[in-house]
């Protein structure tokens, strides 16, 4: 290399730097304001196609496997061209959903009510669905799927976050969660734990019945206090964790090879572990869980076509096959009749979904309705979590 | 004899040009040169600015938003939370023992491909120290797993010596990394001593230098710049590395896995471009010193 050429170089790369700024500056995204209208009183004419994102294994079409396809059917009976996207967080679903390139998406709770108060959803008739009557009443009108009495979706498939436990270490099945909090440190690098700011909400869970004085009434509603005493558990238990789990393969793994003895589980993981010597408990505190809503778009392009999806996929033989593809109770009673394991989910099983404190995005305004005190956001709930690992 | 007649060729537009041009060197060069270097400019200098801009801007956690407001709020926060900088040193430590590593590994593997196998042998264990390429990233990373898990690979070939599995985490991350970039610290320190020409070292012996002596005074001086070369590879690629400590690294994070995080789980872009700008800022101050060093003058 010439030195002067060496010497130019800087100053045309300078300028080029300085151009793309400006470039990057003036080509700054406009913001529009997403109003979510009221919602439709009655159906129009299918438009022909319908855009679904969801997490894996919910829009199956048969691509993946030709055994598995509830799409088809769907496409036969409306017309409605099927595209779809999987996502792998909920973080990335809200991300996409703020293209408005989708009519339709499957959110968990920790997602749901950022999509509404971000406006990129629009409130539901359920009366346009008439398979909305089957599903499970305490199922409906729940805090992450409806906000201020308003539905923004139907109910879709949930699951609880269980205690996973290694039947050769413990002789006696553990009842409390306190063997991966209070007394983890006899399994000291063999607990695992879900890699998710939302398992701090387990940590809560697990005070509101062991530290009654830090008044917890809501695992999702924690003021700075309570979110510290959640924290310092959670630092506690990172001592002892061998490794934090967000793919279920992963934990899978990890527990047939014994790397990890107890820790946090679904129910699917627990029927997909090959050696036989774990088993599942859903421990006396109650536990966190996830229920899926279908939500449509405030800018869907095909309205009745996604009126149609949700009315479909909540019918019970297409939710049966999605809910069992992917491992969780479904989301009606009619539904179990096209299944032989609701058993083993606990489908319809009140008294056992009571325990369960669906994912619920953590929002300033507290969740328990109190008013006196502003609760932590998930965004202070990312930053927390960060700092637990350390 | 009749001198042959050239004709006068047509005054064409694509001649005047290129009459032009043969005249003009600097526009020649010019228009030469401005392809290559545009797209140079927008996909390095275009996205480094994009991130710097990024990193200056915040997000609303509510909705999830990015406001346009200048501050300099995430740097701060990276500049002076402890997480920041206990990961980052967690990080720096990782790069550097890999880099020792595998710079101790691919010395002798380098000097034995270069100096003493026979041409035949040479070529295959080229293809060999190549072949791990091959393979995904992936795959390799998972193959890792399964080799350090408790009753795999690594535990029942150390059990006999009294050893066990260092299980997942930092240990499993720098052996697997170790692994991973082996190949771009082989090849540069091979083509190295492959210039290294043989007669130094025979008459470094015939002045009556022993090993030792030779590998110091000769080889390493002139190895030097081929050593930088590939540390350069392990450590920068060590550096932003997520997915291995993510698959082996049990609970640890690197500094990737916090980019990772608050782009995919927080959606906080701006803090994630921050936290990005501390790897470039090692890397400027690591190349900053291999330039010193004269290390990158042979290169």
């Amino acid at each position: 290399m010439h030195l002067y050429t060496a010497r130019r170089r800087p100053a045309i790369l300078a300028g080029l730097a300085i151009a793309s700024v400006a470039l990057l500056t003036a080509c700054g995204t406009t913001s529009t304001p997403s109003g979510s209208g009221g919602a439709p009183d009655k159906l129009g004419t299918m438009e022909g196609s319908v855009s679904i994102l969801a997490w894996p294994g919910y829009v199956e079409d048969g691509s993946n496997d030709p055994t598995v396809d509830w799409v088809t059917a769907f496409e036969d009976q409306t017309g409605c061209k099927v595209t779809s996207k999987s996502y792998g967080t909920s973080d990335e679903a809200f991300t996409l959903m703020k293209t408005g390139d989708y009519d339709v998406v499957a959110a968990s709770g920790d997602a749901s009510l950022r999509l509404v108060a971000a406006g990129d959803v629009a409130p539901v008739n359920t009366d346009l669905l008439k398979n909305y009557a089957g599903i499970f009443d305490f199922l409906k009108m729940q805090s992450w799927n409806s906000v201020d009495g308003v539905s923004y979706g139907i109910p879709h498939g949930y699951g609880a976050n269980l205690l996973m436990y290694n039947t050769d270490t413990f002789t006696t099945p553990p009842t409390s969660w306190d063997v991966v909090f209070d007394k983890g440190s006899a399994y000291a690098g063999k607990v695992t734990a879900y890699d998710s700011p939302i398992y701090i909400a387990d940590a809560a869970v697990y005070l509101m019945a062991h530290s009654p004085e830090l008044g917890i009434k809501n695992p999702y509603a924690l003021d700075t206090t309570q979110l510290a005493a959640a924290v310092d558990l959670l630092k506690g238990q990172r001592a002892n964790v061998g490794e934090y789990w967000s793919d279920y393969l992963k934990e899978i793994q990890a527990f047939e090879t014994g790397d990890s003895v107890v820790g946090t589980t679904w129910q699917v993981i627990q029927n997909s572990v090959t050696t036989g010597n774990t088993d599942v408990v859903l421990p006396e505190e109650g536990t966190t869980g996830w229920s899926d809503t279908w939500m449509i778009s405030s800018q869907a392009k095909s309205p009745n076509c996604a009126y149609a999806w949700l009315d479909y996929i909540a019918s019970p033989e297409a939710n049966a096959q999605a809910t069992a593809y992917f491992g969780e109770a479904p989301s009606s009673q009619a539904a179990c009749d096209f299944r032989d394991d609701c058993e083993s989910y606990h489908a319809g099983d009140e008294a056992y979904a009571s325990q369960i404190w669906y994912w619920s995005t953590p929002i300033a305004k507290c969740l328990d309705g109190r008013t006196d005190v502003e609760c932590t956001d998930y965004s202070a709930w990312t930053t927390a979590w960060q700092e637990i690992k350390g | 004899m009749p001198r042959a007649v050239v004709p006068r060729p047509r005054e064409t537009t694509a001649r005047k040009l290129s009459v032009f041009l043969s005249k003009h060197a600097r526009v020649r060069l010019a228009l030469l040169l401005s392809a290559p270097l545009f797209w140079l400019g927008l996909v390095y200098i275009a996205a480094l600015a994009a991130l710097l801009v990024t990193a200056l801007w915040t997000v609303d956690s509510f909705t999830g938003k990015i406001s346009q407001t200048w501050t300099l709020d995430n740097i701060v926060t990276v500049l002076s939370g402890s997480l920041y900088q206990a990961v980052t040193l967690r990080t720096v430590g990782v790069a550097l023992l890999v880099t020792l590593i595998d710079v101790l590994v691919a010395l002798p593997i380098a000097f034995y491909m270069a100096k003493v196998a026979s041409p035949r042998a040479q070529r295959l264990l080229v293809i060999a120290v190549l072949m791990p390429l091959w393979a995904s990233y992936l795959v390799k990373a998972y193959a890792w797993r399964s080799v350090l898990s408790q009753g795999g690979i690594f535990e029942w070939l150390v059990k006999p010596f009294g050893g066990e599995s260092p299980g997942y985490g930092l240990p499993a991350t720098i052996i697997t990394l170790s692994y991973l970039w082996l190949p771009y610290v082989i090849l540069p320190i091979y083509a190295g001593l492959e210039r290294v020409p043989n007669s130094l070292l025979e008459a470094s012996s015939d002045l009556g230098a022993k090993t030792g002596r030779t590998l110091r005074s000769i080889m390493l001086p002139m190895l030097w710049p081929a050593i930088i070369a590939g540390s350069i590879f392990s450590f920068s690629l060590s550096l932003g590395d997520y997915i291995t400590v993510n698959i082996v690294g049990g609970a640890n994070q690197l500094l990737g896995n916090l980019v990772f995080t608050n782009v995919g789980a927080a959606n906080n872009l701006p803090l994630a471009a921050a936290i990005a700008l501390i790897p470039i800022a090692i890397m400027i101050v690591y190349l900053t010193a291999a330039r010193r060093t004269g290390a990158l003058d042979n290169l």
